[in-house]
């Protein structure tokens, strides 16, 4: 849809929770280094749309796709794929804080303790850098070795993009990251997403308009299973072509 | 009615009782004019502080739906436009008042050979309707009357053009009315002036309903002719 590269796509993509079809013959292409929002009413499909672009959605029993999603050009789904590699490139912050029961040191590093890391000082690197890039660093750098469940909500979630940072992912999966915090916080949460647009490509689900409007150059309506309008999101909150897309962004659906 | 819809109805019957005091001020502006009635011009003078009430109550009943709602798409443009129609009408009203002390100026009804060589009334009746007329656009929402409405302002402009020449060829056989014909003259400009700020506020409907943009349109196009 835009000059600049496209990051993720998707062809024709169905998705199935055992009978039930969830994603109807979605087509969309995300833009690279850019903040591509989904929007739509409960259950219409956007967050397991979100999920399939990590491949969130293989453990859950019954579901299946049918059509392809493409990172970078290669299909995520295909059989020589493996998953773990997959998540490592594109990483997933939840609508609730979940940081482990650990230190804040060790949130930040565990991905790469997984992958095997043990470097002392590459990982005390790597802490640092993510801790930067969350625009957490100043609040946090005196009690690495303090327990992550201390911190505040917004601070907590922060941390969460902070170790989805450690393991260099490009693309970076939001399912409603701010609807949990106040709005100091979520005004943080926005501002880092701005700054981390530079370097990653970001999807983020948001029930809140004003939160799509402010932060995403691309928005996505999604209505019982269907991608009823992609646009830029200026034109997506200024002239929708869609009455749906109208009736749901102006409160008046249903 | 939603929450919101009813305070974009609140909104739009805010604008359009202000609509009314302007249309009194237009109107008997006419007859003011016709007549060289300085009492009717002081009461259109004396109107302009409600019509700048009006005008400042809008702009306030508009920001606070800003702020309080965070209008998108439609409910957007909608304010919008209010908001420049708000600005328009009191525009008019502030021509109104203008026209209202030239009639001050003079003593005398103008003179109706003046007055039928210049096509003044005639230019004042198609200002008055198209102000009419675009209120009907904006109460039934109708973008289709308000692209009639611009086409009409077409016709003021032509009167315009034409009574510079008019003016002058005048005042070569009646150099004796100077100050009148100078009146008359400035009434006609600010009648043009109507005739622009009406057409500014039908391209505001057209823009809240269909999401276009024809005030630039219409201006290259002015330029090219």
């Amino acid at each position: 849809m835009t000059k600049k590269q496209s990051k993720l796509e998707a062809n024709n993509l169905d998705a199935y929770y055992g009978d039930f079809q969830a994603l109807k013959n979605i087509n969309i292409a995300m833009e690279e280094k850019a903040v591509t929002a989904f929007i739509g009413p409960s259950g219409c499909g956007k967050s397991t749309f979100l999920r399939t672009l990590n491949r969130m959605n293989d453990y859950i029993d019954g579901f299946r796709i049918q059509g392809q999603i493409l990172l970078d050009g290669r299909d995520i789904y295909a059989t020589d794929v493996r998953v773990d590699e997959l998540r490592k490139e594109v990483g997933m912050v939840f609508q609730k804080p979940n940081p482990f029961p650990k230190t804040i040191y060790e949130n930040v590093v565990y991905g790469l303790k997984i992958q095997g890391i043990k470097d002392k000082k590459i990982l005390q690197e790597a802490c640092e850098k993510s801790l930067q890039q969350a625009a957490l660093w100043n609040e946090v750098k005196d009690k690495l070795d303090k327990s992550a469940l201390a911190l505040s909500g917004g601070q907590q979630q922060r941390l969460c993009i902070a170790r989805a940072l450690a393991i260099q992912p490009s693309v970076i999966l939001m399912d409603e990251p701010a609807s949990a915090l106040d709005p100091i916080s979520t005004a943080k949460i926005e501002e880092l997403i701005h700054e981390l647009k530079k370097n990653y490509t970001i999807v983020i689900v948001t029930h809140n308009m004003q939160q799509a409007g402010r932060v995403s150059d691309h928005t996505a309506f999604f209505y019982m299973g269907e991608l009823v309008e992609y646009a830029k999101t200026k034109t997506m909150f200024t002239s929708p072509s869609d009455t749906r897309t109208q009736n749901y962004i102006t409160g008046r659906f249903g | 009615m939603q929450h919101i819809d009813e305070e974009l109805r609140r909104l739009r019957e805010k604008l359009l009782e202000m609509w009314d005091l302007v249309d009194y001020q237009l109107t008997s502006g006419r007859d003011a004019v016709m007549n060289a009635d300085h009492e009717l011009a002081d009461r259109i003078i004396k109107l302009e502080r409600k019509v700048n009430n009006y005008d400042i109550k809008i702009d306030r009943m508009c920001e606070n739906f800003f702020a309080l709602y965070t209008p998108v798409a439609v409910d957007l443009r909608t304010v919008l436009a209010m908001l420049k129609i708000n600005t328009n009408l009191e525009r008019i009203g502030d021509t109104a008042e203008g026209m209202a002390h030239f009639v001050k100026k003079i003593d005398r009804p103008f003179d109706p050979e003046l007055i039928e060589l210049t096509k003044m009334m005639e230019m004042y009746d198609q200002a008055l309707a198209m102000f009419r007329e675009c209120r009907v656009a904006l109460v039934q929402d109708d973008p289709k009357h308000a692209k009639e409405i611009i086409k009409l302002d077409k016709a003021l402009n032509k009167i315009y053009r034409k009574s510079d020449v008019v003016i002058t060829k005048y005042l070569q056989a009646n150099p004796d009315r100077i100050p009148e014909a100078l009146a008359l003259l400035s009434i006609i400009k600010k009648l043009e002036r109507v005739g622009d700020q009406v057409t500014n506020m039908a391209e505001e409907i057209i823009f809240y309903r269909e999401a276009k943009v024809v005030k630039h349109k219409r201006k290259k196009k002015k330029k090219d002719e």
